[in-house]
């Protein structure tokens, strides 16, 4: 008997896992984005101290007097300012991403299931919110209600839903017609359960790579607020650092170097993984 | 005629939208706690209750906020936006002044990204497991990941400061004199990195895009029957294939102005853009009332300008959407 015909039967989700393990550059996003997470959490143990000190001479270059990565204009320790700036680009951008989904799931399942005008209110609405500039946007919510890592959360959620809404609404119009809904219908499952338990389920796939994406835009997102000091400045954050440093490239050009390198780093292992998801969750696109 | 129709339509409907905004942005900034005149009051170091009184009826800020809403309203559709507390001048005059520099930006950035995009696209789409084809793939996962005002800066420092081809900042040089030609010669100088900057995001995003609408379209029956009648390839490419990969890049470059002015604010910052960016953030931190509402306004306007100009792109390149209302 040759290999082939003894495959086993294998669930869904260990085939997107094997699927997402073969993607070399996916796992290499995964081991990188684990590393700063840990990093993050480990790091201000390993590396103590409070980042905001002034520790030695301002502008000390990379390397020299034991800075391995220099102090800023203020004579602060950048290498201890992005370790610690760390927990706040993930936190927010993890948190961010989960406001995100929970009002586009809400709103696109809402639209998709009961379609008619419940769909009608609820698409002029994600619209509405399509039509804000989102950036400025969340700035002015920031400025007004406080400059607080929930209220920055909060902002960033406000204005990045739609996207979600429309993927989840896509789904959702999409299943409700297939014949498993109706049987659950007729098998006398509610709405309730038919929207959570039986075609949610169905739709997640899309959502969890839209999700996975929505981390790396929230982080980018944070970290453009903070740039232009819209964070709260008790809180080292990695945009924060380049935009308090930002006067100085002339002469120091790697304390804006340095700390643009952390975020694109890892921006680029999020979607790394979120491209890895797609391809091993969406196996129709599996040939492109 | 039906096209009027759809024009009058859409224009009904930006003008609902435009007033959902205006309210939506006065409610929440009425919502906020503190306003202006706590700002001014802070500046002077401290006012008494009588003065902030005066002041805030002077202002009208003493009127129930329905009142403050609908008179707010009123004026904007005389396309009156009130005065600037900060600056002492009417919104209007400030947001016209600095209006011009970020329109020039962002639609310059976003052409940019699609031309340049669409050639990516297609070229990589030519031999989807290529050389060429794995760098656009890169290009576009870091033109995504990169944050863009570190892109703006990394450019500054490369292009200005190390080599200096481009100007550091600003918008045209003031010892400059002379005609049209100099002036926009040397607002061109200017506008060449802030350019690439804003639109490294977005060419990232349309050659991805156009490189897989390329692919699916470049497999269907169409093209087979085109190659199979001896086109040449690059006809079969360019006048079969592109025409219908096109739509669903122009309909993604279309959800994208948000996030390209979104993007300007960062890039204004960067290269010191005389735009609308810099006034935000300023009257922002100012809580210059009257300003931010204006300038929240006049962006959502851009969104929708450029939302109906995609719509008619769209039915200009795609026959399909033409029957649809």
């Amino acid at each position: 008997m040759s290999d082939q015909t003894t495959i086993k039967a294998r669930s869904p989700f260990a085939e997107a896992f094997e699927m997402f393990r073969r993607n070399h550059a996916a796992v290499a996003g995964l081991i990188v984005l684990l590393l700063i997470v840990g990093v993050a959490i480990f790091g201000p143990l390993i590396y103590p101290g409070n980042p905001f000190d002034m520790v030695w001479a301002p502008f000390t270059p990379p390397g020299q007097d034991g800075y391995l990565l220099g102090t800023d204009y203020l004579g602060r320790d950048i290498l201890s300012l992005l370790i610690h700036g760390a927990k706040v680009s993930l936190t927010v951008g993890l948190a961010a991403a989960f406001v995100t989904v929970t009002i586009g799931i809400t709103v696109g399942a809402l639209a998709g299931f009961y379609r008619g005008w419940v769909e009608e209110v609820l698409m002029r609405f994600t619209e509405f919110f399509q039509v804000l500039p989102t950036l400025l946007f969340s700035m002015v919510i920031v400025a007004l209600f406080g400059a607080s890592l929930t209220m920055i959360t909060i902002a960033i959620g406000l204005v990045s839903w739609p996207a979600v809404a429309r993927i989840t609404r896509a789904e959702f119009l999409r299943i409700r017609e297939l014949e498993y809904v109706t049987a659950a219908r007729a098998g006398g499952v509610r709405n309730g359960g038919l929207i959570f338990r039986v075609i949610l389920p169905n739709a997640l796939p899309p959502i969890i790579v839209q999700a996975a994406l929505m981390v790396g835009s929230a982080i980018l997102f944070e970290a453009g607020l903070s740039f232009l000091g819209l964070t709260d400045p008790n809180v080292p954050s990695w945009g924060q650092i380049i935009g308090s440093n930002r006067e100085y490239i002339l002469d120091a050009s790697y304390t804006v170097t340095v700390p643009g390198v952390a975020i694109f780093i890892t921006v680029l292992a999020i979607s790394l993984v979120g491209d890895g998801l797609n391809d091993a969750l969406n196996p129709k696109l599996r040939q492109r | 005629m039906a096209f009027l129709k759809v024009l009058a339509q859409r224009i009904g409907y930006a003008v609902v939208l435009l007033i959902a905004v205006l309210v939506l942005n006065f409610t929440m900034i009425n919502l906020a706690p503190g306003d202006v005149v706590d700002t001014i009051a802070a500046d002077m170091g401290g006012a008494n209750a009588e003065l902030m009184a005066q002041i805030r009826a002077e202002y009208g800020l003493d009127q129930p906020v329905i009142v403050q809403l609908g008179r707010y309203i009123g004026r904007v559709l005389q396309f009156d936006l009130g005065y600037s507390y900060f600056y002492n001048r009417p919104v209007t005059e400030l947001i016209f002044e600095r209006l011009p520099a970020t329109l020039l930006l962002v639609f310059s950035a976003q052409i940019f990204a699609l031309v340049l995009g669409i050639l990516l696209g297609v070229f990589a789409a030519q031999k989807p497991n290529g050389l060429f084809s794995h760098i656009v793939t890169l290009f576009a996962l870091f033109g995504y990941a990169a944050p863009v005002f570190w892109t703006g800066i990394l450019l500054l420092i490369a292009f200005s400061l190390k080599i200096p081809l481009f100007p550091v900042a600003g918008m045209r040089d003031v010892t400059i004199e002379g005609g049209f030609f100099p002036q926009a010669l040397s607002i061109a100088h200017h506008l060449v990195l802030p350019m690439l900057t804003l639109g490294s995001i977005f060419i990232a995003l349309y050659s991805r895009l156009c490189r897989a609408s390329m692919l699916e379209v470049l497999g269907s029956d169409y093209v087979r029957t085109a190659k199979a009648k001896g086109l040449r390839p690059r006809d079969v490419v360019m006048k079969h294939a592109l025409k219908n990969a096109l739509p669903p890049v122009v309909t993604l470059a279309g959800l994208q102005f948000s996030a390209v002015i979104s993007g300007a604010v960062l890039v204004e910052t960067v290269f010191s853009w005389p735009g609308l960016g810099q006034l935000a953030l300023t009257s922002i931190l100012a809580r210059d009332t009257p300003t931010i509402l204006g300038i929240l306004f006049f962006s959502a306007l851009v969104v929708i300008v450029g939302n109906l100009l995609t719509d008619f792109v769209l039915r200009m390149i795609d026959p399909r959407v033409r029957g649809r209302g």
